[in-house]
C-alpha cells in the first residue's frame, strides 16, 4: 500500500515530522517497507516553448529545435517527435535530469553531429500516462506564463510503501491508516464531511441480484450520472494519483481510483449506454466468455460471480470489468457500481482464472460492507464537479443485510496474555478510536466491531488491538528458567547427530542438497520405488522427490569434478522418499567418494579409492556408533546401482535386522551414462531407521572388564578353498570353535593364481590363542591347532596348505 | 697393595688412550678374563695372612669396580659416538610434507542447528520432528489458515497431488500440530527442519531451514516470549548486549503476532550484531491462536503460550558472514570446505557454542 504523508493529512490532524510517522507506523504493525523520494530531481523538468524548428542536417526524421526554457534562455535540442513544432508548449529536461520512466540520466549529447542540450519529454517518459507517441503538449492558455518554471508541482511528501498484512483490508485505504494512527495517539482523525446525494432522479437502469446458491454478490449499490463530459483530470487529482505512483487516465477512472485508495472502496464505472437494458448479477455458466479490461479473453466456468446484461457478461464482479461497457473519453452517461462481494468467491474465481487486480486484492481481504453508499457519494460528487452531469438516487440491491459482530471482552484477559496492565480507561479510548462501539457491563465490555474490520471475531483479537496500539515495547521481559524436565534429544536424534559427525570425521564434507531432484539422475537410483512427482516444480530439473540421496550427490560430485577437484568425499544426512504420503520417508546417511588416495604424494603410493576404503568408513562409523562388529553380517545382494561384484550390504545381526547399510563401487554403466570423469567412484548408504537403538543408556552398556595375562600364541594357517567360499564364513567357523581360547583372527593374505588349482584360492589366517585360566602347554596348543584344521576342512571343504 | 695399585695405574693409563671396542675388550680379558690380572689376584686372597686379608680384598674390589666402570663407560662412549655418527647419516628433510590426511567438515546449517538446540536445551526445550511431506490440514487448516484465505498466498507451496491435499511443508509449524495432537500439555519444544516454498531467486531458495518453537502451559504470556527470544538471540550471537525490537505483525496461527528485529551496524564491511541503528528482521512469533489450540483439543481457557519460527539459514549467514543463501545448497566442495565446521567442534553448554 503506497501512501504519502500529505494524503494522510487529508484525514489526520497532525504536525509531527515524517520520521516520527514512519516510526509510529512500524510500531503499530503497519510495516514501512520503503521510502521513495518521488519528487527528487523532478524540479529540473521545466515548462518550455519551441520557438523554431529546423530539419536535422544528417537525419530525415530528426529536428533541431530552439527551445525557450527561461526568460531569455534558449537551448538547442534535437527531437524526433512528429508533433514537435514551432509554438508548442512542452516539458523540457536539461542535462543532469533523470527520466522518471527509465531512470536514465541525461547528458549533453551529439546526435548525428548536432549537439543536443537536454530533451523534450513524452508523457510516457514522465510517467504521466502511457502516451509515448510524440512529446507532451501543454495548453498555451494555462502554461504560457509558466515558461521556465518547474513543470511538476512543488515537491510534496515522500512515497511511503507499507506492507499491509492480509488481515487488515481497512488499511488498504488512507483513511484506515489515519484511524489506526489516531488511535495510537498520533494526530486526530478528521470527521468525514462528504455530502449525501439528494436527488429526485431515479436510477433507471434496473439491477437484479439473482438468488442462487453461492451467489458471490451480497449487495450491489449503483448510481447513474447522466450528461457527463469525461475529460482529463484536474491537476490536483493527477498530482494526488501520481504521488502514490498511479497513472492518471481520465477523470472518471481517476476518480474511482482515488476513492479506492482514499477509503478502500473499489468502484466500477460503466458506460451506461453500452448496457443492454439492465444489470443482472448472477453465476456464470460454463463456457461463457468475455474480454476484460486487460484485453484478455476469459472463458468462464460454472458459478463465477458475473455482472451481466441481456447480451452477456460485462465483467467479473469485484475482479475486473469488461471492454464492452468500459468508459471512454466520449462516455456521456455513467453507471457507478459500489458492491460487496464475498471474499471466498472472489478468491476462488481469481485463482481459477489467474487474474490479479487491485480490486480482487481488496475484495478477497474483505471490503467494508457499509461503505457502499459512502463510496457512491464521494465519487458521484467528484464526477459532477469535474465532468458535470446529473446524479440519480442511489439504488441498492441486496440479498443479505450486514450486522455488526458483537464480542464480549473481559478486560482482565489482557494482562493474562500480555503480562502487563493498562487501565480500562485507556482500553476504552483505544477501542473507541478504532471505531468500536462499547457498552460497559459488569465484568466485561460488550463491543460492536466496526464493519471495516473483518479480522476481528473473538476476544483474543481485541487483546491484539490493545497491545498493538499501546505498544509492544511495554511487554516486560520475563527471563527464562534454566530447568529441564525432558531430555533434549531422543535416542534416534542422538544417533542422527552422532552419525553426522562420525562420517564427517572420516574426511567427508557434509552437503545439504534439495529434497527434490532431476529424474535424469534419480532414475538410476530409484530401483523399484515409484517416482514421486511434484505437481508444480520450480523447474523440470527439480521435478521429483529423491528416492535416494545418490541422485543429488552423484550430480554434485560430477560438478565438483568438472571444477577440477579430483579427489573428494561428500556426504549428506537427510530424508529419502518412497511414497507421497506424510511419513513415507526414511533418514539416510549417504556418502560418495571419488578419485584417488594419496594422489601425487612423495611418500605414499597413489591408488584408486576402492570398495574396501568405503567399507572401512561404513564399518568404522557403525562401530563408533556402538554396534558390535563381531555380530555384523555382510553379503553381496545389492541394488543395481552398485557394481555387482564390488559391493555389499551390512546387517547388524544376521537374519534379525533390516539392512543397516549398503556400500560399494557405483555401477560403471551409470558412471558412463552420466559422464562422470573420475578414476573411481565409491559410495555408501546407512539407513538410520533400520539401526536398532540400544535400550540401555551408555552407562549400562559397558560389559565386564575381562583380560588375560597368560601367555598368548599366534598360529598361522593357510587354507586352499573353493573360490566361492567367503572369508567371513571361514572366520566364523574358526571363531566358533572355542570362544574362550580363540581371542583374535586376522586374515593376512588372499591369493589366487600360480600353484593354486583353478577356481580355488589360498587364504592365510593368523589365529591368536589365549586362555583366561593358564599358560597353554605345547600339547594344548597342538590340540587346538588340529581342531582348527579339522573343523575348517570339514565345514568348508578347505584343505590345509602344506 | 702396591701391586694392585700398579695394575690400576697402568690400566687407567692404557684406557686413557683412543681405543677401539676390540682393544677395550682385549683389555677387559687381560684384566677380568679367566687368567686376567685381577681375576688372578682374587684367587690369591686365600693365601694372604688373615690380618691383611680384609684390607687386601677391599682394595682389590675397589680397583676392580673402578676399572670395570671405566671400561663400561668407555664402551658406552664409543657406542654412543657410533650411533650419533649413524644418526647424522639418517637425517631427513623434515620440511617435507607429512603423510596425506583428509579432513571432513560439518555443514554450517547443521552446526547452527546444533547451536540452537544447545541453547534451547538449557532452558528446557526438547527437540521434536515431523515429516517433510505434510497434509494440507496440518500445514494450513489446523494452523488457522483455511483454504481461500489470502494468508495462503504468503506461502508458495509445492504440491504432490492435483487436489492440493499433500504438499511439502511450507514451514515447521505443522510439527506444533503433530506434537500437540500426540501429547498432553504442557508443551515445550523446538522443531528444526527442512521447509519448502516454490520461489527461487537470489535471496530465496526452494528449500530452506526453520526452527519452530512452542511453549504452552497455564500462564505463559508475551513477557515469557520476549524473555525466551531475548535469551536465545544473546546466546546465539555470543554477545553481552542485544538490541531487539518487537513489531506487531500478522500470522494466522498466532495472535497477537510479532516480528522481531535485531539492531546491527556495518563496520569495515562486516555486520556487527547488537549495535548500531539499523534493524534486521530475523523471526516471526506470537501467542498461539486459540483456534489452533482448539484444533488440537487443548482448552484455550486453561492453556496458553507462544510459538516462534526462525529461519536457520539466515541466522547462519548472519553469524558466520555468509552472503549468498543459494551457496548453502550448491554443494561446491570449496565452499563446503571453507564454511564447514570441524566435526570435533560440537556446540555444547559447558564448553561454549563455538571456539
Amino acid at each position: 500500500m503506497k501512501i504519502t504523508y500529505d494524503w494522510l493529512k487529508d484525514h489526520l490532524k497532525i504536525s509531527a515530522k515524517e520520521d516520527k510517522l514512519l516510526e509510529k507506523l512500524t510500531d503499530i504493525g503497519l510495516e514501512v517497507e520503503s521510502i521513495e523520494k518521488l519528487y527528487e530531481g523532478l524540479d529540473l523538468f521545466k515548462v518550455a516553448k519551441i520557438i523554431k524548428t529546423e530539419k536535422h542536417p544528417n537525419a530525415d526524421r530528426l529536428k533541431v529545435c530552439d527551445v525557450k526554457v527561461g526568460n531569455k534562455e534558449i537551448k538547442k535540442v534535437v527531437c524526433g517527435a512528429a508533433n514537435a513544432r514551432e509554438g508548442l508548449l512542452t516539458v523540457y529536461a536539461p542535462p543532469g535530469a533523470i527520466i522518471p520512466k527509465n531512470k536514465t540520466k541525461l547528458v549533453v549529447a551529439k546526435i548525428r553531429n548536432v549537439t543536443s542540450y537536454g530533451m523534450l519529454c513524452s508523457e510516457s517518459e514522465l510517467n504521466l500516462s502511457d502516451e509515448s507517441d510524440g512529446i507532451t503538449e501543454l495548453s498555451s492558455f494555462k502554461y504560457e506564463k509558466n515558461i521556465g518554471k518547474s513543470y511538476f508541482s512543488k515537491p510534496s511528501s515522500n512515497l511511503i510503501d507499507l506492507s499491509i498484512t492480509p488481515n487488515r483490508p481497512d488499511c488498504l485505504g488512507v483513511r484506515g491508516i489515519a484511524r489506526d494512527l489516531s488511535a495510537a495517539g498520533f494526530g486526530n482523525l478528521k470527521p468525514e464531511k462528504d455530502k449525501k446525494i439528494k436527488s429526485n432522479k431515479k436510477q433507471t437502469l434496473k439491477v437484479k441480484i439473482t438468488k442462487e446458491r453461492n451467489q458471490g454478490c451480497l449487495s450491489f449499490g449503483s448510481c447513474l450520472i447522466t450528461n457527463v463530459k469525461n475529460i482529463e483530470s484536474p491537476q490536483w487529482l493527477k498530482d494526488k494519483l501520481i504521488s502514490v505512483g498511479q497513472k492518471p487516465i481520465s477523470a472518471i477512472v481517476d476518480i474511482t481510483n482515488y476513492v479506492m485508495i482514499d477509503i478502500n472502496r473499489p468502484l466500477h464505472a460503466y458506460d451506461a449506454d453500452k448496457i443492454e437494458k439492465g444489470i443482472i448479477v448472477r453465476n456464470s455458466k460454463l463456457g461463457e466468455e468475455f474480454t476484460a479490461l486487460d484485453n484478455k479473453n476469459y472463458k468462464l466456468d460454472d458459478g463465477m460471480c458475473v455482472i451481466s446484461d441481456n447480451k452477456g457478461v460485462l465483467g467479473l464482479g469485484g475482479i475486473i470489468g469488461g471492454t464492452r461497457s468500459g468508459t471512454e473519453l466520449d462516455t456521456k452517461n455513467v453507471l457507478l457500481e459500489s458492491a460487496y462481494f464475498d471474499p471466498r468467491s472472489i478468491r476462488k474465481t481469481a485463482k481459477k482464472l489467474t487474474i490479479d487486480t487491485d480490486a480482487k486484492f481488496r475484495f478477497e481481504r474483505g471490503i467494508d460492507p457499509l461503505s457502499i453508499e459512502d463510496g457512491l457519494n464521494k465519487a458521484a460528487f467528484l464526477i459532477k464537479e469535474i465532468c458535470g452531469g446529473e446524479i440519480s438516487k442511489i439504488d441498492i440491491q441486496k440479498i443479505e443485510t450486514y450486522k455488526n459482530k458483537i464480542i464480549k471482552f473481559e478486560p482482565k484477559i489482557f494482562e493474562k496474555i500480555t503480562g502487563f496492565k493498562i487501565s480500562t480507561k485507556e482500553m476504552i479510548i483505544i477501542l473507541e478510536k478504532l471505531g468500536f462501539k462499547l457498552k460497559k457491563e459488569k465484568k466485561f465490555f460488550k463491543l460492536s466491531v466496526p464493519s471495516w474490520r473483518p479480522d476481528i471475531v473473538q476476544e483474543i483479537d481485541i487483546v491484539e488491538e490493545l497491545v498493538r496500539i499501546s505498544g509492544y515495547q511495554k511487554i516486560k521481559i520475563e527471563n527464562p528458567i534454566k530447568e529441564r524436565s525432558k531430555k533434549t534429544l531422543n535416542p534416534t536424534q542422538k544417533l542422527f547427530h552422532f552419525l553426522q559427525r562420525a562420517v564427517a570425521s572420516k574426511g567427508y564434507l557434509e552437503a545439504i542438497t534439495w529434497s527434490f531432484t532431476d529424474t535424469k539422475y534419480n532414475d538410476h537410483f530409484k530401483e523399484a520405488n515409484k517416482e514421486i512427482k511434484i505437481v508444480n516444480p520450480i523447474s523440470s530439473e527439480l521435478g521429483v522427490l529423491r528416492n535416494s540421496i545418490f541422485s543429488n550427490l552423484v550430480m554434485y560430485t560430477s560438478k565438483n569434478l568438472d571444477r577440477g577437484i579430483k579427489d573428494l568425499s561428500i556426504f549428506e544426512i537427510g530424508p529419502i522418499f518412497y511414497g507421497s504420503q506424510p511419513g513415507d520417508q526414511n533418514t539416510v546417511v549417504c556418502g560418495l567418494s571419488a578419485g584417488k588416495k594419496s594422489r601425487l604424494s612423495w611418500i605414499e603410493k597413489e591408488r584408486n579409492k576402492d570398495v574396501f576404503d568405503i567399507k572401512r568408513d561404513v564399518i568404522q562409523t557403525l562401530v563408533e556408533a556402538g554396534y558390535d562388529s563381531e555380530k555384523f553380517y555382510i553379503d553381496d545382494v545389492n541394488p543395481n546401482y552398485y557394481h555387482p561384484g564390488k559391493s555389499g550390504r551390512i546387517f547388524l545381526n544376521k537374519g534379525k535386522d533390516k539392512v543397516a547399510a549398503y556400500f560399494g563401487e557405483i555401477h560403471p554403466n551409470i558412471i558412463k551414462k552420466l559422464d562422470i570423469k573420475t578414476e573411481s567412484l565409491v559410495g555408501f548408504e546407512i539407513f538410520l531407521d533400520n539401526l536398532k537403538l540400544s535400550k540401555k543408556p551408555l552407562k549400562d552398556q559397558k560389559s565386564k572388564y575381562l583380560v588375560s595375562d597368560f601367555q598368548k600364541s599366534e598360529r598361522d594357517f593357510a587354507f586352499i578353498v573353493d573360490r566361492k567360499v567367503n572369508v567371513q564364513d571361514l572366520v566364523s567357523v574358526i571363531s566358533s570353535i572355542d570362544k574362550n581360547l580363540i581371542s583374535n583372527i586376522k586374515v593376512f593374505d588372499v591369493y589366487e593364481g600360480d600353484n593354486i588349482p583353478k577356481n580355488q584360492k589360498s587364504i592365510a589366517i593368523s589365529v591368536t590363542i589365549q586362555s583366561f585360566e593358564k599358560t597353554l602347554s605345547d600339547n594344548d596348543l597342538e590340540k587346538i591347532n588340529n581342531l582348527i584344521i579339522e573343523t575348517v576342512e570339514n565345514k568348508t571343504g578347505a584343505k590345509i596348505r602344506s | 697393595m702396591s701391586e694392585i695399585k700398579n695394575i690400576r695405574d697402568q690400566f687407567i693409563l692404557k684406557l686413557g688412550d683412543d681405543l677401539s671396542i676390540d682393544q677395550i675388550n682385549e683389555i677387559k680379558t687381560e684384566l677380568f678374563g679367566k687368567n686376567g690380572l685381577i681375576s688372578l689376584k682374587f684367587k690369591t686372597i686365600g693365601s694372604i695372612p688373615e690380618t691383611e686379608r680384609k684390607k687386601f680384598a677391599s682394595d682389590l674390589n675397589q680397583v676392580k669396580d673402578e676399572l670395570q666402570n671405566l671400561i663400561t663407560s668407555k664402551i658406552n662412549e664409543i657406542e654412543e659416538k657410533k650411533i650419533n655418527e649413524k644418526l647424522e647419516q639418517e637425517k631427513v628433510d623434515i620440511t617435507l610434507p607429512e603423510r596425506p590426511f583428509v579432513r571432513g567438515k560439518v555443514h554450517p546449517v547443521s552446526q547452527t542447528i546444533d547451536e540452537i538446540s544447545s541453547i534451547f536445551s538449557e532452558i528446557g526445550f526438547s527437540v521434536e520432528e515431523g515429516p517433510d511431506v505434510e497434509n494440507e490440514y496440518n500445514n494450513f487448516t489446523a494452523l488457522n489458515t483455511p483454504d481461500n484465505h489470502p494468508a495462503r498466498d504468503m506461502h508458495d507451496t509445492f504440491y504432490l497431488d492435483e487436489n492440493k491435499e499433500v504438499l511439502l511443508r511450507t514451514h515447521t509449524s505443522p510439527v506444533q500440530i503433530r506434537t500437540m495432537l500426540k501429547d498432553k500439555p504442557p508443551f515445550k519444544i523446538i522443531a528444526p527442519g527442512r521447509t519448502y516454498r516454490s520461489d527461487s531467486d537470489q535471496t530465496h531458495a526452494p528449500m530452506f531451514h526453520q526452527v519452530e518453537g512452542l511453549h504452552i502451559d497455564r500462564n505463559i504470556n508475551m513477557g515469557h516470549l520476549k524473555g525466551c527470544l531475548n535469551y536465545f538471540i544473546k546466546e546465539f550471537f555470543e554477545v553481552e548486549k542485544i538490541k531487539m525490537r518487537f513489531r506487531p505483525s500478522h500470522f494466522p496461527f498466532t495472535e497477537p503476532s510479532a516480528e522481531v528485529d535485531i539492531g546491527y551496524e556495518i563496520k569495515d564491511g562486516k555486520i556487527i550484531i547488537g549495535e548500531g541503528d539499523k534493524w534486521l528482521e530475523i523471526l516471526g512469533c506470537g501467542m498461539v491462536h486459540p483456534n489452533v489450540l482448539r484444533n488440537v483439543k487443548v482448552n484455550p481457557s486453561k492453556y496458553q503460550g507462544y510459538a516462534f519460527g526462525i529461519g536457520i539459514d539466515r541466522l547462519a549467514m548472519l553469524k558466520y558472514g555468509i552472503n549468498d543463501l543459494r551457496a548453502f545448497f550448491d554443494c561446491d566442495y570449496r565452499w563446503l570446505n571453507h564454511f564447514g565446521f570441524d566435526p570435533l567442534d560440537v556446540p555444547s553448554n559447558y564448553r561454549g557454542l563455538s571456539r
